[in-house]
């Protein structure tokens, strides 16, 4: 199905005299990645709740391609939104055919058909069918878990996903392999994603917009990531992103981004054009040069990166007018 | 020791030591059958409403405390001497056991499952058809062995209340009037083993019911 909008319009959630989320409006175009980023307290994963009435709002309107969230029936509205949750929540009673199959029978779909749209899943998470249909979840590794999650979320083709905190419960090398596989998937899905953290790495890499939320449910910054690194609209966003935010920067581009030198250093380290420029300074200052030689995919030297260049791509960057 | 076993009499009281091992098995699986029924609504409501749990874990446990013959000798007044008063108290014996127990499986369920059912578009009644009950089953199993166990042996105690009743407990109340030891042994071993062989069986069905808790036992 294809990607819908989601709009918050002015959303609140209180709890007596606590507010959780304060006055919430943004707008999520269809087929992009809208990540809520923030520290414990502000509100990112009741804002995404509400969004399948998990939690109810105290008052505003989220509409999803239009519709009022709250005039839909909540289960209906459920079974039409692909849910991750932070400790996956497969359940352990079912195999992985079983947890992917949830949705699509409570829906109704018939045997054959919940049959072939679980294999197709499997193989588009990157789970074999033959090895994993009948194990169950206290059978798999994290990662795979994840995996299983996220085919499951896919199931009945949802255009709007929410991911809270997806991949908070494995370990750094397996979550960037997690985090690169999603992104690859959503080349091709182009769902509209909500996806909750409270890293501010992962936000940066995973949206394509970056709600930033501070205690109390207070929007403080909403746009592109670039223009949140090189903007910051507060003192609490630019503490929130941290001291290091134009390597941060950097790390949004690659040395393919580089209008290159033609080689003439004979040392210096050799980079690769999918390299993001972070690491590109990060390998140039390790080597003790001024500059790195970058390859391409045969190995051939095509040219030299400085940092100055890099120094250059930042101050180009930050100075894109905010979108 | 000598056991001063009569075996002839043994040989010649077979037939009604399979109708004894037959109606004890009767009275025992009503009394579970029912106690469990009752108890699994009674613990749905303590866990779906938290301020009735502790009421109804206070109420069960009440009942536990009634001592079984001061039970049986009241009834008698009431009912008479009939299968109600037989399994009024066997009934409520279960409960303590099952309430409890029903109530702890529901809660072990964790709450990140109960979430995920939730957000996936459970309704709440699929929600514990399908993901409660099955996951609360190791614990329900584990008081389905209890009840079973202690009603085993309380069904003996209701051959106090005349020849019809009592299961295997007839022929060790016979015995034991007639000092007759071989005849208490025959009701009282064969009582014994059904318990053991009645809780093999239940631990058998848990395994073949339950295929993801043994995955997990191997995974891990």
């Amino acid at each position: 199905m294809n990607a819908v909008e989601l709009e918050f319009l002015n959303v609140s959630k209180r709890y007596g005299s606590l507010a959780v989320v304060n006055d919430l409006s943004l707008k999520v175009p269809a087929g992009r990645i809208c990540v809520f980023v923030g520290p414990s307290g502000c509100g990112k994963t009741t804002s995404l709740k509400m969004v399948n009435r998990l939690i109810e709002p105290t008052s505003g309107e989220i509409l999803i391609g239009g519709r009022n969230v709250m005039s839909e029936d909540p289960i209906e509205l459920r079974r039409g939104i692909g849910y991750v949750i932070q400790q996956v929540g497969l359940l352990p009673h079912l195999t992985v055919a079983g947890n992917i199959a949830i949705v699509p029978r409570l829906l109704g779909w018939d045997a054959a058909r919940v049959r072939a749209r679980v294999e197709e899943l499997m193989e588009l998470v990157g789970l074999d069918v033959g090895r994993y249909r009948d194990r169950y979840p206290a059978q798999l590794s994290g990662g795979e878990r994840q995996r299983v999650g996220v085919a499951r979320a896919l199931a009945a083709d949802p255009p709007l996903m929410l991911m809270d905190e997806p991949f908070g419960a494995v370990d750094p090398i397996v979550r960037e392999r997690l985090q690169d596989e999603l992104l690859h998937l959503q080349e091709r899905l182009a769902k509209t994603i909500v996806f909750v953290t409270h890293d501010i790495d992962e936000a940066i890499k995973m949206g394509d917009l970056v709600a930033v939320l501070q205690v109390g449910g207070v929007l403080a910054q909403f746009g592109p990531p670039a223009q949140i690194l090189a903007h910051p609209a507060s003192e609490f966003v630019a503490r929130f992103v941290g001291a290091d935010r134009a390597l941060k920067l950097l790390s949004l581009r690659t040395v393919a981004d580089l209008d290159l030198k033609p080689a003439d250093t004979p040392d210096g380290p050799l980079l690769t054009q999918d390299m993001t420029l972070r690491d590109a300074l990060s390998e140039i200052l390790a080597a003790g040069t001024m500059s790195g030689r970058v390859v391409d995919e045969s190995g051939r030297v095509v040219g030299e990166a400085s940092i100055e260049q890099i120094a250059a791509a930042l101050r180009e960057t930050a100075a894109r007018k905010p979108a | 020791m000598d056991l001063n076993v009569d075996v002839a009499w043994i040989v010649d009281h077979l037939d009604e030591l399979a109708y004894r091992t037959f109606q004890h098995l009767l009275l025992a699986s009503i009394a579970v059958g029912i106690g469990f029924v009752i108890s699994f609504f009674l613990a749905v409501i303590a866990v779906r409403r938290r301020a009735a749990y502790a009421p109804i874990l206070a109420f069960s446990d009440v009942l536990y405390t009634i001592p079984s013959l001061a039970l049986f000798a009241v009834l008698i007044s009431v009912t008479g001497i009939t299968l109600l008063t037989v399994e009024i108290p066997l009934v409520m014996y279960t409960l303590v056991i099952f309430v409890r127990n029903i109530a702890a499986g529901f809660d072990s369920v964790p709450t990140d499952v109960i979430g995920a059912a939730d957000g996936l578009g459970y309704t709440s009644s699929q929600r514990l058809w399908r993901v409660e009950v099955p996951l609360a089953v190791p614990l329900i199993i584990a008081g389905l062995r209890l009840a079973a166990v202690s009603t085993i042996g309380l069904v003996t105690v209701t051959s106090i209340l005349g020849d019809s009743f009592g299961g295997l407990g007839f022929f060790i109340l016979e015995g034991y009037r007639r000092s007759f030891p071989t005849e208490l042994y025959f009701g009282a071993i064969p009582s014994i083993l059904l318990a053991f062989l009645v809780d093999a069986l239940l631990v058998r069905m848990e395994r073949s019911i339950t295929p993801w808790a043994r995955s997990a036992a191997v995974a891990s």
